[in-house]
């Protein structure tokens, strides 16, 4: 019987999922809300030269990269297994949607924090 | 014996619409749906830093698209999802843990829930403070 | 002799592969009292209406398992349903979903026992054990590990509640991954390698997606979705240890 690898995919959708439980609602509040609409958080929060800032330390660069790339692979097998219940079969074009795109978008948003520098 | 295994003709009756037979399923499918939005969220900063990376002009014309009022509304619809997923998240949570023993008691699975639901308001809340405190 | 007698329609799902082209619904009128289980009205229905009415049934005290239908779509035995609980409407009942259906109410479980079988469902000692050793000695600790999911009646509710099994039949399922789950955690058995090749597998752990549903309607609260997912973990860590440090095979 071959072992499945799912173990891959189902830690990385864990990560991601326990993130956005923990600080994604509030995330979306801010960056969606609160600072187009100008309340509750400085207006400049998210202005280019803090964001700018924020990238180039390399805590910055993690956070963001974590929170970008544990979301999408947190979909990713959500979204895999949402095809095969909706009755759509499964298969090798579904998983290169599916994992690849966020493969793309991971190394895409590496290569830009890296291009950002330090 | 042989004429009755013929008259046998087992009926598979079809999985089409199969999450719509009960209001469990129906949730069920709403708790992976969340994942959609939580995607396309971190698709929107995906594409923020990318203009982060393309210079101050490119990055403002991002920020400036946030502040539209079809954006802001997207959002308010992402923030509902996300809270529903927090909430759903914590709640299969203890399914996917052994059971625990407290003095000797078994802990119920909704004080699993309970706990992760509150440590994630209170997360939330300290994100929040955190970003009005932080005074670029 | 105090109750009065109502009247409940009853919808039962009819296919005699024999004369019928596919399954079709017959309605009947059955009078019941407030104690009458939906057992009781089906045998009332096959005594006194309709005894061409195929359907399975044992101990009508819910622990043979044998009942297990869908009562106005959802798994249930019927022997510990009421029709009381949904009187006046009417009452639908069908044979367990996601089974081929032999005739009437009654669904084929081959697949089910042979899956049964396949994991191995007994104690495998750890080493050959003499007479002379006697009994195995067990703390109450040891026993609570595995105690719950030992409940199972085998009534295949969860079976017919679980969308994945009834997508793909090739996933094991949860009561018999329950079941794996209690001898894994006997501390008699000695067993968990070799079920291991099995529960790694999409055909495993690994085809569940946390659904859930087959912990909602076991009537014996075995929770299989709790034993199902709590072996995801393991699985997972020694996915990524195997090759440094294997904690009980899989290959």
């Amino acid at each position: 019987m071959k072992r499945s690898n799912d173990p891959v995919f189902w830690s990385l959708f864990g990560a991601g999922g326990m993130l956005a439980a923990l600080i994604g609602p509030a995330l979306v509040l801010v960056t969606g809300i609160a600072v187009p609409l100008g309340f509750l958080v400085s207006q400049d929060l998210l202005k280019y030269q803090n964001m700018l800032g924020f990238a180039h330390h390399w805590l910055g660069k993690i956070v963001i990269f974590a929170i970008i790339a544990l979301f999408l692979w947190h979909a990713a097998l959500r979204i895999f297994h949402m095809l095969h219940d909706f009755g759509i079969h499964a298969g090798t074009g579904a998983k290169l949607v599916c994992f690849g795109l966020p493969l793309l978008c991971t190394i895409a948003s590496a290569w830009w924090l890296l291009g950002i520098g330090f | 014996m042989s004429a009755q295994m013929d008259k046998r003709r087992p009926y598979m009756r079809s999985m089409s619409g199969w999450w719509r037979r009960d209001p469990y399923f129906i949730r069920y499918m709403a708790m992976e749906a969340t994942s959609v939005l939580v995607a396309v969220y971190a698709v929107i900063l995906l594409v923020g830093l990318y203009r982060l990376s393309q210079g101050e002009a490119d990055y403002n014309e991002w920020l400036a698209s946030l502040k539209n009022g079809g954006s802001v509304f997207f959002h308010f619809l992402i923030f509902l999802v996300f809270v529903y997923h927090t909430w759903s998240w914590f709640k299969i949570m203890p399914k996917t843990m052994p059971a625990i023993y407290m003095g000797g008691k078994k802990l119920p699975q909704p004080a699993i829930t309970w706990t992760g639901v509150a440590v994630a308001l209170v997360l939330n809340l300290l994100v929040i403070a955190i970003l009005i405190w932080v005074k670029p | 002799m105090a109750d009065t007698m109502k009247t409940i329609e009853i919808e039962v799902l009819r296919y005699r592969p024999e004369q019928d082209k596919e399954p079709f619904y017959q309605t009947y009128k059955v009078p019941f009292t407030d104690d009458w289980s939906v057992l009781q009205g089906l045998q009332y229905i096959k005594d006194d209406l309709d005894g061409t009415l195929s359907f399975r049934w044992s101990c009508r005290m819910a622990i043979c398992g044998s009942c297990g239908m869908m009562v106005d779509g959802k798994p249930r035995l019927a022997c510990r349903t009421f029709l009381r609980n949904y009187y006046p409407k009417k009452l639908r009942i069908g044979p367990l979903e996601h089974f081929p259906i032999e005739r009437d109410l009654v669904v084929q479980v081959e697949d089910f026992i042979k899956k049964l079988e396949g994991i191995k469902p007994y104690i495998i000692p750890k080493e050959p054990r003499k007479l002379e050793q006697g009994e195995y000695l067990q703390t109450p600790e040891q026993l609570e590990r595995y105690l719950q999911f030992s409940g199972c009646i085998n009534c295949m509710l969860c079976y017919a509640a679980c969308p994945q099994y009834g997508l793909d039949s090739r996933f094991t399922g949860p009561g018999i991954l329950a079941l794996m789950h209690r001898y894994n955690t006997d501390s008699r058995d000695g067993g968990r390698a070799e079920r291991m090749e099995l529960g790694h597998s999409e055909e495993g752990f690994w085809g569940c997606t946390a659904v859930a549903y087959c912990s909602e309607v076991c009537p014996k609260d075995v929770d299989p979705a709790n034993a199902i997912n709590q072996n995801k973990m393991n699985s997972a860590v020694d996915y990524f240890l195997r090759f440094v440090a294997p904690r009980g095979a899989g290959k």
